[in-house]
């Protein structure tokens, strides 16, 4: 079940730095959002917020409200654990458990949340693994280490372990940065497939990249170093691409700085 | 960039890619020298050590009567005898030793690494170094003045685990906290990102990530204490019988043996003291191997 979410002036703190400030964006349920801007403009950290990820860094605040489906996901009685339940993450380096194997991998988040059915597990794990398009590359190997497969393998398993618990939005942070063009490629379609049942934001340095895969980009930047992010533009890709209305967005896509 | 030619190796011309030589080359050879004396110099005491102990010590511990009767009824001039005794005192001491100080340890350990943004860590952290530093005749006297010479116990093996585990708590806990650290937090992410508590995290994906590791480290711990003699000398008395009760009376321990056998002047005894250092070595090497073995079955997959 796909979610929309509306971010409403959020700032993240990380002790006393301040290093996204008042941001505010609405995303579509069933699209994909991607979030571009140079290296320390608060994407990566404005993209932890949506699953409370920041919490897990001492010191790390989240302020504002992030309103998905009607619930504000940052309110006090809100268990962050339950948040990530509903908003899965794939990060920049593929991250497979290395002491499980690749069907464990696969379903770790519902065995570590005490899911012991067998069937259960073996359904959930062959849909996910379908859906990461990883299915018929593994099928035979499903006991062997998923530390073993190569880099593209790994990050979609890890995609198909984000979407076995059935998450309603799907958050990447640089997903391909640490991959080659065929593995990008794979993953760029399989993030298009994505969309048809989840919400995703993606995090990426790569412009081509977001015009491919994104129906909305967002622009993020800083002053200077030490400075807090800011949202500076957001809308329809094709637009932000040709015709951005800010001055910087239009240096950044073009090359000009960043 | 514009294209360069590549430059053909000539042997014949002057080129700026010649072999080492010269001064550097001189430097690279001794200490080479220096480095391999430097490793012959750590590594034959040992291998001497080892050669005493089991060229004296063998002809009783390939006896099996040496591993399963006591030194009861023996005598000084007799030869032969047995470390039953002494052996089932070591290994108790060291298992309640150890039940005691590894629980502790590792979740001492964890406390230090996955709660850092704790207040206490700092403190607990300085004591663990300061009680890796104790030496165990302290750590004997300290469990004596509180037990035998406070509550008024009486002596017994037990008190001796007592002071094995203030030696052992420390070493566990900084094992445990290196293999803690050096699990990525990549994979603590992974599981938040997941919807997992912390707890089960830590237990789930963080400690199966470092279990190896740990293990090792319990088992350096263990083979350390088994040697320790100053808690022994304090807190409990050697006996020749077997006693299966760590809550009771005398209780031997390998240590104990080869110091007591050591006062024997008598060839039989000589004999004695070399097999029980040669029967603790091979404990401990049995230990090690098994931790190995363990090691191998659990955590990372390869």
């Amino acid at each position: 079940m796909s979610k929309t979410i509306d971010a409403n002036n959020v700032s993240v703190h990380y002790g006393k730095f301040l290093a996204v400030e008042d941001v505010s964006m609405h995303i579509e349920k069933n699209s994909v959002t991607a979030f571009i801007g140079p290296s320390g403009c608060g994407k990566t950290t404005f993209l932890r917020a949506l699953n409370r990820m920041i919490e897990t860094i001492p010191g790390g605040r989240v302020d504002g409200s992030i309103i998905m489906d009607g619930v504000d996901i940052l309110g006090a009685d809100v268990d962050p654990v339950a948040v990530r339940r509903d908003v899965g993450m794939v990060f920049q380096r593929p991250n497979p458990f290395p002491t499980m194997s690749i069907f464990d991998n696969v379903v770790a988040g519902l065995k570590l949340n005490g899911e012991r059915n067998k069937a259960t597990l073996q359904d959930v794990a062959e849909e996910a693994l379908r859906s990461a398009n990883l299915w018929n590359e593994v099928k035979d190997r499903l006991d062997r280490p998923g530390a073993g497969l190569s880099g593209g393998q790994q990050q979609r398993l890890c995609i198909a372990r984000a979407i076995a618990v059935k998450p309603d939005v799907l958050l990447m942070d640089e997903p391909c940065s640490a991959l080659d063009p065929i593995s990008t490629l794979a993953i760029e379609d399989l993030i298009l497939e994505l969309k048809r049942e989840y919400t995703v934001a993606i995090v990426t340095h790569n412009m081509q990249q977001a015009s491919r895969v994104s129906d909305t980009t967002g622009f993020f930047t800083i002053a200077s170093v030490g400075e807090p992010g800011h949202l500076i533009e957001m809308g329809p890709t094709e637009k932000i691409f040709s015709t951005p209305l800010e001055q910087a967005t239009e240096d950044y896509i073009t090359g000009r700085f960043g | 960039m514009s294209t360069s030619t590549v430059r053909k190796l000539d042997p014949e011309s002057p080129s700026s890619l010649t072999g080492v030589k010269g001064r550097r080359r001189f430097v690279d050879r001794a200490m080479r020298v220096v480095v391999f004396l430097a490793f012959l110099l750590a590594v034959i005491p040992l291998f001497w050590v080892l050669w005493i102990t089991i060229s004296r010590g063998i002809g009783l511990v390939i006896s099996p009567e040496w591993w399963t009767t006591s030194m009861r009824n023996v005598g000084p001039n007799d030869f032969g005898g047995g470390a039953a005794a002494a052996i089932q005192g070591t290994l108790i001491q060291a298992a309640i030793a150890t039940a005691i100080a590894v629980p502790v340890g590792v979740l001492a350990g964890i406390y230090l690494v996955e709660y850092s943004d704790k207040p206490l860590v700092r403190p607990v952290s300085f004591m663990t170094d300061v009680l890796t530093g104790i030496p165990s005749i302290v750590s004997g006297l300290f469990i004596y003045a509180l037990f035998i010479t406070t509550f008024g116990f009486n002596r017994m093996g037990f008190l001796v685990a007592l002071a094995l585990t203030l030696l052992m708590v420390p070493v566990v806990v900084r094992g445990t906290e290196e293999m803690l650290r050096i699990v990525p937090n990549e994979l603590r992410e992974a599981s938040y990102a997941l919807g997992v508590p912390r707890y089960r995290t830590i237990l789930k994906v963080v400690l199966p990530t470092a279990i190896s590791g740990i293990i090792t480290s319990v088992m350096l711990a263990v083979a350390r204490i088994m040697g320790e003699t100053a808690p022994l000398l304090i807190l409990v008395g050697y006996t020749a019988s077997l006693n299966p009760n760590p809550f009771e009376g005398e209780q031997a321990a390998l240590p104990l043996m080869i110091n007591v056998e050591r006062g024997n002047p008598l060839p039989p005894g000589q004999e004695r003291a070399w097999a029980a250092a040669l029967t603790l070595i091979l404990i401990v090497m049995l230990l090690n191997i098994g931790a190995r073995i363990i090691s191998r079955f659990s955590g990372i997959k390869k």
